[in-house]
C-alpha cells in the first residue's frame, strides 16, 4: 500500500540565516545552512539524510516542514507546492506532512496530558467531531503500542521510548503521507531504538508512509532507508540507494564517514576486511558555513584534493543508475 | 488498521496515576513550613479585615473617645488616633483597602506586563525592539515620583491610585515574561505545535504562556506586597483618597504626633509589615515549588 499524498520533491532548496547587511550598512554575516539541496522521495519509500553536526540536515527537515523560512527553492508534495503555501492554506495542508522530533523530552508540552497532545492537531485543524477525535486518539494509542488509558498521564510519567511513541501518535493523527523524522532515535537507548525503528517500519507497511529520515547514525540509516543522501556543509555530496552507497561509496567524504563507523569486529566485517582505503581518515572540522570555500566544500579536509577542487565546485552528476556524486575525481 | 503494532510495553507504568504538574508543585509548596506560615498569616489578615466589620461594628470615621488613648485603655484594644477614632476599627477598614489595592494594582501590572512581554518575546525583531524600549522608558522613570504625578494630575481616588501603582510596576513583569518566552519559543514542543498547524495566538497563550507562568506567578505575588507598600507611601504623602481608610493613611495622618503617640503609627506600620512578610514568604515558597531546577524529577 502506498499513501495517496504523492512524492516529495525538493528542488534547489536554500536556507540562509542572518542579514546581508550589518547594523551600520556594512557586510552582515550570512550562514549558508542549506545551500542548494535537491532530491526526490517516491511515495512509500524512505530517504535517509546523513551528515555530521552542522551539515544542515536538520535545517533541511525544518525547511520542508515550513518551520524555518526558505531563502530559495521549491518543495512539492504530490501536486501541492508546499513552499508556496501561506497562512490558512499552509495550516490546512499541514495534515499531509508531519514531523517527529529528536528529543522526546522537549518535544512534548509538559503541561498537557498525553491524550490532549495527540489530539491537538485534530483539534487545531478541526478534523471530525469531538467523539470522533476521542476515538481516533484511542485508536492511535493502540497503533503505536501504548494503552488508551495512558491518555490521562502527563509526559513526565512516560519513558523516553514511550514519549517517542507519543510523538508518532501525534504525527499520525491527521493521517499524513509524509513524515519527516529528525533523528528520531538518537536520544534513546539502543534497545529502545530498535523498538522504535520496528514501529516505524510496521507503520510504513500498514499505511504506505513516506519517510524523510535525518540521522548521523549510519547503522540506523542502513537499517531503515531505501535511499541515502550524504550532506556536507549544506550540500548533498553523494546520493545512492542503500546497497550501492554502503558497498561502493564514491565520494571521499562518504568513504571517510563509513570508515569512521566503529564496529565490534575491528576492521573486519563478516570475516572480510572492511572497506577502508589507506589515508581515508579526515582531520579537523568543517569550514564555517558563513563563508563557505569557493571550490569543493570538502577540499580543505579531503585527503585526495587537487588544485581544481579548491577552485571550482564540482557538479552533482549521475555516475551510475541512481548513484549521484559531487566530486571532480570520480 | 487499529491492530496493535507492538503490545510490547515493557516500560509500562503499572498503576495509572495522574499527577498533574500543578498538583506536584502544590505538594512541594505545602511541605515548605515558611511558605505555609506565610499563607496562614495572610489568610488570618484577610479574615481579620474582611470578616472583622461584621464582628466589630465601630465606624472607623467616628470620634469615639479622647484622642491618643493608649492601647488597652478604656476598652480600646489599639487605642485611639489624633481625632479620637478607634484604631482597631481603622485597621479593619484600612486593611480591606490596602489589600484590595495591592491585588488590583498587581493584576493591572501583570496583565500589561504579560501582554507586552509575551508579544516582544514571541515575535522578536522590530516588535521586540519597540516594546522593550518603551518598557525601558517606564523603567527609568522614578516610580514613586511618576505615580505621584499621575495621582496629582487625575485626582486622588481609589481608582487612580490603583492605576498609578499598576502603571509604574509592570516593566518587571514584562521583562520576566519576555525572558521566558525567548527561552520557550525555541523548544521543540512549540515547533511541534506549529507543525500541528497552531496559530500565533494559540502558541502564545495556550502553549508558551502556561509554561512561562511559574516565574510570572512569583513576580506577581511579590508585586502585591510592593503595591501595598506603594499605596502606603502615597497615602503617607496625603496623595490618597481622604474619604477611604487605608493603613498607609492611618500612618500618614498620625505622623505629626509620632513622638507623643508612636503607637498610632506603629500599629498600622506593623500590619503592613506582617502582610508584606506573609506575601514574601508565600512568594519564596512558590519560587521553590515552581522552579524545576530545585525539584527532584
Amino acid at each position: 500500500m502506498i499513501n495517496a499524498d504523492g512524492d516529495l520533491k525538493v528542488e534547489n532548496l536554500k536556507v540562509h540565516f542572518g542579514k546581508k547587511t550589518g547594523l551600520f550598512g556594512g557586510p552582515g554575516q550570512v550562514v549558508h545552512a542549506v545551500d542548494g539541496v535537491s532530491f526526490d522521495v517516491p511515495a512509500g519509500s524512505t530517504l535517509g539524510i546523513v551528515g555530521e553536526s552542522g551539515s544542515g540536515k536538520s535545517t533541511t527537515a525544518l525547511a520542508i516542514m515550513r518551520l524555518v523560512e526558505l531563502t530559495q527553492g521549491k518543495v512539492t508534495l504530490g501536486e501541492t507546492i508546499i513552499s508556496d503555501l501561506e497562512g490558512d492554506a499552509l495550516r490546512s495542508e499541514r495534515r499531509r506532512f508531519q514531523m517527529i522530533f529528536q528529543d522526546p523530552y522537549s518535544s512534548l508540552n509538559p503541561r498537557e496530558r498525553a491524550g490532549d497532545i495527540v489530539k491537538e492537531p485534530l483539534h487545531l485543524m478541526k478534523i471530525g467531531t469531538k467523539a470522533e477525535r476521542d476515538d481516533r486518539v484511542s485508536e492511535l494509542f493502540t497503533q503505536v503500542g501504548l494503552r488508551p488509558e495512558q491518555q490521562a498521564l502527563f509526559p513526565h510519567q512516560f519513558s523516553g521510548g514511550q514519549r517517542q511513541r507519543l510523538g508518532f501518535a501525534k504525527a499520525l493523527a491527521t493521517t499524513p503521507g509524509l513524515i519527516v523524522c529528525d533523528e528520531p532515535v538518537s536520544a534513546l537507548d539502543v534497545a529502545i531504538q530498535a523498538q522504535i525503528l520496528n514501529l516505524m517500519s510496521d507503520l510504513q507497511d500498514q499505511m504506505g508512509l513516506t519517510y524523510l529520515f535525518i540521522s548521523h547514525d549510519l547503522g540506523v540509516v542502513q537499517h531503515v532507508c531505501d535511499e541515502i543522501a550524504v550532506m556536507y556543509l549544506g550540500q548533498i555530496v553523494e546520493q545512492a540507494d542503500r546497497l550501492s552507497l554502503f558497498s561502493r561509496p564514491r565520494h571521499p567524504y562518504t568513504k571517510a564517514l563509513l570508515a569512521a563507523v566503529p564496529t565490534v569486529h575491528g576492521s573486519f566485517v563478516n570475516g572480510k576486511r572492511r572497506l577502508r582505503e589507506p589515508g581515508m581518515r579526515i582531520k579537523g572540522d568543517p569550514p564555517s558555513p558563513i563563508n563557505p570555500p569557493a571550490g569543493c566544500r570538502f577540499a580543505g579536509r579531503c585527503p585526495k584534493a587537487e588544485d581544481q577542487c579548491h577552485e571550482t565546485a564540482p557538479a552533482f552528476r549521475h555516475i551510475d543508475t541512481g548513484h549521484k556524486v559531487a566530486c571532480h575525481l570520480v | 488498521m487499529s491492530e496493535p503494532v507492538q503490545t510490547n510495553n515493557t516500560e509500562s507504568i503499572e498503576a495509572i496515576e495522574t499527577i498533574s504538574p500543578w498538583r506536584e508543585m502544590a505538594g512541594i509548596f505545602f511541605r515548605n513550613y515558611e511558605a505555609v506560615f506565610g499563607l496562614v498569616l495572610l489568610v488570618s489578615i484577610m479574615v481579620f479585615t474582611f470578616i472583622g466589620p461584621f464582628v466589630y461594628t465601630t465606624d472607623p470615621f467616628e470620634m469615639v473617645w479622647a484622642p491618643f488613648t493608649r492601647p488597652g485603655q478604656e476598652g480600646f484594644l489599639f487605642g485611639t488616633d489624633y481625632l479620637g477614632r478607634d484604631i482597631l476599627a481603622e485597621m479593619i477598614a484600612g486593611g480591606q483597602v490596602s489589600i484590595a489595592i495591592g491585588l488590583a494594582a498587581a493584576a493591572i501590572s501583570v496583565v500589561i506586563g504579560v501582554c507586552i512581554g509575551a508579544f516582544a518575546g514571541y515575535y522578536g525583531g522590530i516588535v521586540e525592539e519597540a516594546l522593550m524600549r518603551s518598557t525601558e522608558f517606564f523603567q527609568v522613570l522614578p516610580t514613586l515620583l511618576f505615580s505621584m504625578v499621575i495621582v496629582a494630575l487625575f485626582g486622588a481616588s481609589l481608582l487612580t491610585v490603583t492605576f498609578a501603582i499598576g502603571i509604574v510596576s509592570w516593566p518587571a513583569v514584562a521583562r520576566v515574561t519576555r525572558t521566558e518566552f525567548l527561552r520557550i519559543r525555541e523548544l521543540e514542543y512549540v515547533r511541534a505545535a506549529r507543525s500541528g498547524s497552531a496559530k500565533d495566538g494559540y502558541l502564545i497563550f495556550r502553549v508558551i504562556l502556561p509554561n512561562a507562568l511559574p516565574p510570572i506567578i512569583v513576580q506577581a505575588n511579590l508585586m502585591v506586597g510592593s503595591a501595598i507598600l506603594f499605596e502606603a507611601a502615597l497615602s503617607f504623602l496625603n496623595l490618597s483618597d481622604p474619604n477611604v481608610m487605608s493603613w498607609g493613611q492611618v500612618i500618614g495622618s498620625n505622623r505629626t504626633y509620632i513622638l507623643d503617640a508612636g503607637f498610632a503609627v506603629a500599629i498600622p506600620g506593623f500590619a503592613i509589615f506582617l502582610t508584606v512578610l506573609a506575601i514574601s514568604l508565600i512568594g519564596d515558597g512558590l519560587n521553590d515549588a515552581l522552579n524545576p531546577r530545585l525539584r527532584q524529577r
